[in-house]
Formats: C-alpha cells, sequence, structure tokens
C-alpha cells in the first residue's frame, strides 16, 4: 500500500510539473520505486539513515539481469558452508562441489538440448565467443570456415534465422557458432534442431550471477578447440582453472528456471512490450521500431524519437535505466553500428532509446516509463528548431546547410 | 502421508503470499505475489494426486527459499 501511494504522490507531483520546465530537477522526484533500505542491526537514533533509498526502475535488462531468488537461493550453501574446490578429488568438500558442478552441468544441457559433455563451463559469454572464434586457427583443413551469429541480438532484439543458417552451415561443412547471450533461457534452443555446433552462454543475462558463462562444444561430429587459457587441465584441458562451484551452481540453477518459466515469462513480456509500443507511439509521431518487427524478441525494444537527440532524453529520464545501443559501446558517442548496418539514418541513429523488459518487471514500471517518455520527447521537441521546421511543413532533407 | 487437501493447499497459498510481501525489493515482492497467485490459478483444475503432491512439495519448497530471502 506505501509503495503505491508513494508512487501516485510523485506522478501527480510530475503530471502537475509537466507544464513547466524544470531548472534543476529535484532529487526526491528522481526516483521511483520505494525500496526499504536494509535494516541495520542495531537499530541507531539516527533516523536520517532509515529513510527508505530510492532508486530508478530498471529497464535495462539487456545490460545485465538481476540474480533470481531461487538462483541465490541454489548458490548460498556454496557460499557458505560447501567451499570445497570442485576438483579435489581426496574428501567430501570436493566430492560435493564436484558434485554440485556437475548437477549444475545438466542443467545448461537440459536447457538446450545438449549433452553434458558438451558444456565447458567458463567466465562469460565473451571468453566463450574467443574460444570458438580462436577454433579458426585451430582448424587444419584450408576450406574450413566458421559462420558467427548472434540468436538474439543485443540491441535491437532482431532474431536471426538460426534452424536455416544451421542447415546451410551443415549442408557446406561450416562450422557454425552462435552467441546466445540473449536468447538462452528466454526462446526455445536445441543444437541439434538448429545444427549449432558451438554456442556461448552468458550467466548474468539470464537472471544468474556475473563472472560466469559456458560454451557449448559439439562432441558428435567432433568440433576441436584450442584452449584460451592454459593450466591445471580442468574441463577437458580445454579451460583450464578452477571452476567456480557457486558460480556455476548459479549458472544450473538460472537454466533450470528458465526452463520452467521460459513460457510463462514469454507471454508476460509480450504483453508488457505491446503495452508500451502502444501507449508510446499513440501519443508521439515520428517514433521508429528499429529491428524487424516479424522476427524480433519482445524484450528488447529499440525506439527511434525523430528531432530528439537520444544522450539528452536518456538523461532527461533520470527515474529509469535505460540504454541507448549497447552497454559495450556506451562510452563511445559514435551511433550504434547495428543500427548503422541496419541502414537507419544517421539522425535518427543518434536519437534511438533501448528499452528492457524482463522477468521482473512491472506492469506499472511500463506505464511509467512510457508516460515519462512521451512527457520529455514532447518537451525536446519543443526546444527542437528542427522539429519547428518540421512542423511548419519543411523537408529536412532539401535544405541546403550552408558552412560558416 | 494423507493426500494433500483443499484446506492445505489454501493454507500453503495464504502463507506463500504473506511471506512474499516482506521481500525488500520491489521487483522481487511484486514478482513473488504475481508468480505464486497465476501459478496456484494456473494448477488448480489438476486432478491427479501424484502430480498435486508434487506441486505442493515444489511449492513448500519455493515457501522456504522466500522465507529465507525475505526480511
Amino acid at each position: 500500500m506505501l509503495l503505491r501511494a508513494a508512487w501516485r504522490r510523485a506522478v501527480s507531483a510530475v503530471t502537475a510539473a509537466a507544464g513547466s520546465r524544470p531548472a534543476t530537477p529535484s532529487r526526491g522526484l528522481r526516483l521511483r520505486v520505494v525500496d526499504h533500505a536494509p535494516q541495520s542491526a542495531v537499530h541507531s537514533d539516527a533516523a536520517p539513515e532509515a529513510e527508505p533509498v530510492l532508486r530508478p526502475l530498471y529497464m535495462d535488462v539487456q545490460a545485465t539481469t538481476p540474480l533470481d531468488p531461487r538462483v541465490l537461493d541454489a548458490m548460498l550453501p556454496y557460499l557458505i558452508n560447501f567451499y570445497g574446490n570442485a576438483h579435489s578429488r581426496t574428501h567430501a568438500y570436493g566430492w560435493e562441489s564436484e558434485a554440485a558442478m556437475e548437477r549444475a552441468r545438466q542443467q545448461v544441457a537440459s536447457l538446450i538440448g545438449a549433452d553434458p559433455r558438451e558444456i565447458i563451463f567458463t567466465s562469460g559469454a565473451t571468453e566463450s565467443n574467443n574460444i570458438a572464434i580462436k577454433e579458426l586457427e585451430a582448424a587444419i583443413q584450408p576450406d574450413t570456415s566458421l559462420v558467427s551469429v548472434m540468436t538474439v541480438n543485443n540491441e535491437i532484439g532482431v532474431k536471426q534465422p538460426i534452424a536455416e543458417i544451421g542447415r546451410i552451415c551443415s549442408s557446406r561443412k561450416v562450422y557454425f557458432h552462435t552467441d546466445a547471450a540473449q536468447a538462452v533461457g528466454k526462446i526455445p534452443l536445441d543444437v541439434n534442431d538448429m545444427k549449432i555446433d558451438l554456442m556461448s552462454i552468458s550467466g548474468h543475462k539470464i537472471y544468474g550471477p556475473k563472472g560466469v558463462g559456458a560454451i557449448y562444444i559439439r562432441r558428435r561430429p567432433r568440433v576441436r578447440v584450442e584452449a584460451l587459457q592454459s593450466g591445471g587441465g580442468q574441463e577437458r584441458g580445454m579451460r583450464s582453472g578452477t571452476v567456480p562451484t557457486p558460480l556455476v551452481v548459479g549458472l544450473g540453477a538460472a537454466c533450470e528456471v528458465a526452463q520452467q518459466e521460459m513460457e510463462y515469462d514469454h507471454e508476460r513480456i509480450s504483453k508488457l512490450a505491446e503495452r508500451l509500443i502502444e501507449k508510446i507511439t499513440k501519443s508521439l509521431p515520428d517514433v521508429v521500431m528499429n529491428g524487424d518487427p516479424k522476427h524480433h524478441y519482445p524484450g528488447c525494444i529499440n525506439l527511434s524519437f525523430a528531432y530528439v537527440e537520444g544522450e539528452s532524453l536518456l538523461m532527461a529520464l533520470k527515474d529509469v535505466a535505460l540504454s541507448s545501443g549497447s552497454a559495450c559501446t556506451s562510452a563511445s558517442l559514435e551511433p550504434s553500428y547495428v543500427l548503422r548496418a541496419i541502414g537507419t539514418d544517421e539522425d535518427l541513429a543518434h536519437s534511438s532509446i533501448r528499452f528492457g523488459i524482463g522477468r521482473f518487471t512491472t506492469e506499472e514500471e511500463v506505464d511509467y516509463t512510457a508516460e515519462k517518455c512521451i512527457q520529455h520527447v514532447k518537451r525536446l521537441r519543443e526546444m527542437s528548431p528542427l522539429w519547428e521546421m518540421v512542423q511548419d511543413g519543411i523537408d529536412l532533407k532539401s535544405i541546403k546547410w550552408t558552412q560558416h | 502421508m494423507a493426500a494433500t487437501s483443499r484446506a492445505q493447499v489454501l493454507d500453503l497459498y495464504r502463507a506463500m503470499l504473506r511471506e512474499s510481501k516482506h521481500f525488500n525489493a520491489y521487483n522481487y515482492r511484486m514478482y513473488a505475489v504475481r508468480r505464486i497467485r497465476d501459478a496456484f490459478r494456473e494448477n488448480k483444475n489438476v486432478k491427479d494426486p501424484v502430480e498435486i503432491q508434487n506441486l505442493v512439495n515444489k511449492a513448500k519448497r519455493d515457501l522456504e527459499i522466500i522465507r529465507r530471502q525475505s526480511e
């Protein structure tokens, strides 16, 4: 009740202030959700620390996802009492840790239709990608090559026709690798149906822990890879280094939960995505959705708002954690290479925002994000001379900009 | 062990919802309440006693998870 009341108060305060342009946005309005700060063990008299801490809404699941409580629960024992090294062969600590690791391996394999012997744990999808690509150099035949494709793109959410590509690669005897970081656990994947030879999996994109991932390496027909890091020969010699039991247990649990929740999540996320897009496009003209709408994962929505600069919109939407393009390239000022590749105009590429909807996203968060987005786009467009010219009927493409 | 009665299932449902409301984090709290409601609703017409028992056992495990993590 407290949450809803606080939220409603804040929303009405925001809509009241919508007419005027705030000089400096007040700190109180920055945050949307009342999250109670963890209660300290000692109930001190210092009242200010006990105030609820508000934080922005999280709409950036393509960057990373929160841990699912069921995953954390699975990991806890291995962070507390069961701390053995999974490769210690001589005592119970090692045996129980190894058993947990193998159980996790089975959970990952089962999600993608693989055999557990085909799963190698790594530190993340990036390491897995590097192992897979390096395979090119390990190839013996001169005509061997590798096709590497993202299953679901992290910037615009487009789904690639993996089964089709797999079929073609298999018939031409070309290795097929896919980076499935954004797809695993969200859309059904089967390495045998889709004829995938190598697949990269990331833990923190599927409500699992950061710092862990896996690579699927087909055994029949055998795909040979070269190890990136050498050492004690763990993970069949393909990836030396002590396997971090708590992390892989988390990855396994995340995969198992994903398998159970895939249908429910997909349906919910699709509905929320439709809701967000509908609200925004109903109230704002000149909004373009980037990416093929037919082959699209609903949880990743990339919208371009014409005549609005993406960065300024992002900063205006301070109460919502969003991104334009991928986190990997967020430090650079260049527009996204993905948008450029799909032929988006330069000016539209600069005004793109990526909305991420995930398992824990609520309808309230979607509604709030849509409302704020509409409000700020309108405000920014009012300030834009380009928008003014468009309203006057001028075709921007016909303008000859002069040099000064 | 006697088959799970309707009353026991309802008790479990109420207990789960009650515990879920103690999650600190907004997103976890809302998800737990929503998921519990939807899951019980989805399974309300299950007739096979073995399946019912399996679902109840899973729910009990999930209840323990919620208890451990909600302060």
